[in-house]
């Protein structure tokens, strides 16, 4: 029994030291921005929004956010639509090697990571004219997350019944009707699941718009984070706080509504 | 409303395998058609082909005197329900029922009006709100139904309309389903694997076996009077008994018995043959001791049909059942015989039926 107890302490005490290391640095995120002189403690805020003035005065701040959000819906619109098409064919269509060459397109994703393959999308971008555009930079980042969107929706159209599409076909619907009325509603939970992810990939990627947007106007959030130091050097704590705060608000947001209203489940199938 | 026909009706898989081999079937207008035969023997194949999702390698599919072999599944003017209903998750009951109007481009009002319409005629009219999710079995197949009526094609294709419900309900929608085509009266084929359910609903019904039609015909036929040892074997709830038998003028030893030859094959058979007798063990009558034209031996086994008990003798090494009604059951051990109805026996060569 005593041995029950201790045990019992001790598994809470893990969990409450584990949950501690996690909720410590949120807590910060929450309480300093609304301090007048934040350190790296966590203490209860004074309340203020001096803060928040500090960052709507600075002159790149807000475009950031604007220019994430540009960013972010670009790249989801386009990885969203291609990759809905390219994994639709990929499920229904049996061509010799297409197995091949689905694991040969995430490996190479997965495996060729942005870091790797940094230079030589610099010289691509350089000599497409492609460098400091938000329409280059999208298309690139696009491109490093299609793969790996085309693997999980196609999953998602693989579990619906093919008998849905040849009903709508014997009913006389058009392929095109078909993709709208029966196999887009269908997996639209997952067409969700890819958006948010696509849009949380590209909201936290720092390192592509560092290498391929020199001109500050034109950078994102997490890019223009990098440069918010004192004229000393040391990072600046006020600022850093709330534009960090800032910058994660829109991201959690999107989580929230997008789980109230397609609540990330799937009605692929009818259980009998 | 249209007859259906298919002439030398090909299908080769890539691959080379031949799912339908040059198949010439009629379905006249109005009827109730079933495609009855074992996994893989090409009847689904056969009814996806009809309704056009499968192309024909070779032949032609005519519905309603007009050859649709090329033409794409939508502009055949025909309706499917599929096995798993494929009723559309996303969308709720009338929604389903409406939508091959909606592709027809029917307006809002009117389609949900007839899908109203149709439903109340099926008793769906209190779900009209509901997802297919949220429907019992027998519920979605009412949808199913419900979606094709409100199509008015010509003729319907059921891909094994029964096998998602449970017993129980399987005997109810048959009743079901064989009321509502008469009172439609559409063409229509239906897919199963069931030999009962076949014979239970069908107007008429091919039997089939590895891309070719075995037997086609009426129920009783068919069961009556199997046209090979294929169809023989496959329909009755029990196993037609298929004896080796030699032909003794105008008797057969059959096991080491001697039964006279059957009236269907009466002066067909030469003397000396070998063939095979086949009764179904319905149209066998059992009595003790060794009788004079029956099959004799020992009972070994006892069946309870429920009204019936099924009746395995061992006539001198070979198995033969036979029905005998309850109260009447033999004991185990026994001696008896079974005695054949002569004019319920059939005699088959090389697996064909010996008839005139």
């Amino acid at each position: 029994m005593t041995r029950f107890v201790a045990g019992r302490i001790g598994f809470y005490t893990l969990v409450a030291l584990l949950l501690a290391f996690f909720t410590i640095p949120l807590l910060w995120l929450a309480s300093a921005p609304f301090t007048s002189n934040p350190t790296y403690e966590v203490r209860v805020p004074d309340f203020t929004w001096e803060n928040f003035q500090i960052i709507l005065d600075h002159p790149y701040a807000l475009g950031s956010l604007v220019n994430s959000l540009i960013l972010a819906i670009g790249t989801a619109v386009l990885v969203v639509v291609m990759s809905a098409l390219a994994a639709y064919a990929l499920s229904r269509v049996r061509l010799p090697g297409r197995d091949a060459l689905l694991y040969a397109l995430l490996l190479l994703s997965s495996i060729i990571t942005g870091t790797a393959a940094m230079v030589p999308l610099f010289q691509l971008a350089i000599e497409l004219g492609l460098i400091d555009s938000h329409t280059g930079l999208i298309l690139i980042m696009t491109g490093g997350l299609l793969p790996a969107a085309i693997f999980m929706i196609k999953d998602f159209m693989d579990t619906t019944p093919k008998s849905y599409e040849e009903s709508a076909r014997v009913f006389g619907a058009s392929p095109l009707q078909i993709v709208r009325h029966v196999v887009v509603p269908v997996v639209r939970p997952g067409l969700a699941t890819i958006a948010v992810w696509t849009i949380a990939n590209v909201w936290g990627n720092f390192l592509m718009p560092y290498l391929l947007l020199s001109d500050v106007e034109k950078q994102p959030a997490a890019v223009i984070m990098y440069t918010l130091y004192t004229e000393g050097g040391q990072a600046n704590l006020k600022v850093l706080s709330t534009f960090g705060l800032l910058y994660s608000v829109p991201v959690v947001l999107m989580y929230l509504f997008v789980s109230k209203k397609y609540g990330f489940r799937f009605h692929g199938g009818i259980k009998r | 409303m249209a007859a259906i026909e298919l002439r030398g009706l090909t299908k080769v898989y890539p691959g080379g395998v031949k799912a339908l081999d040059s198949l010439d079937l009629t379905i006249p207008d109005g009827e109730f058609f079933a495609l009855l035969g074992p996994s893989g023997c090409g009847k689904t194949t056969l009814l996806r082909t009809i309704a056009g999702l499968e192309t024909a390698t070779g032949g032609a599919v005519v519905i309603g005197g007009r050859d649709v072999t090329r033409v794409q599944p939508g502009g055949r003017d025909v309706a499917m329900v599929f096995q798993d209903y494929a009723l559309f998750p996303h969308m709720d009951v009338t929604d389903n029922i409406a939508y091959p109007l909606r592709i027809k481009k029917v307006a809002k009002g009117e389609r949900r009006a007839k899908a109203e319409e149709v439903a109340a005629r099926l008793g769906l009219e209190k779900l009209m709100d509901r997802r297919p999710g949220q429907l019992s079995g027998g519920q979605q197949q009412r949808v199913a139904l419900a979606r094709v009526m409100a199509t008015q094609a010509q003729a319907f294709l059921f891909d094994e309309p029964l096998s998602n419900l449970d017993a129980r309900l399987r005997l109810e929608a048959r009743t079901f389903l064989k009321k509502l085509q008469r009172e439609l009266g559409v063409t229509t084929v239906f897919v199963t694997h069931d030999q009962a359910e076949a014979l239970a609903m069908a107007d008429r019904m091919a039997i089939m076996e590895a891309g070719l039609i075995r037997q086609i015909g009426t129920p009783s036929e068919v069961f009556q009077r199997p046209a090979n040892t294929f169809v023989a074997g496959f329909i009755g709830s029990t196993p037609m008994n298929l004896l080796d038998a030699v032909a003794r003028g105008d008797t057969l030893e059959v096991a080491g018995c001697k039964v006279p030859v059957p009236a269907s094959a009466e002066g067909l058979v030469v003397d000396g043959e070998k063939l095979v007798y086949g009764v179904r063990p319905e149209y066998m009558t059992y009595q003790a001791g060794t009788v004079e034209g029956g099959l004799s031996g020992s009972v070994v086994i006892l069946e309870n049909l429920g009204a019936s008990h099924l009746v395995t003798l061992d006539v001198g090494g070979v198995t033969v059942q036979g029905v005998v009604a309850e109260g009447e059951e033999p004991a185990l051990g026994e001696q008896g015989a079974v005695v054949p109805r002569s004019d319920r026996a059939l005699v088959y060569r090389d697996g064909e039926l010996v008839a005139a």
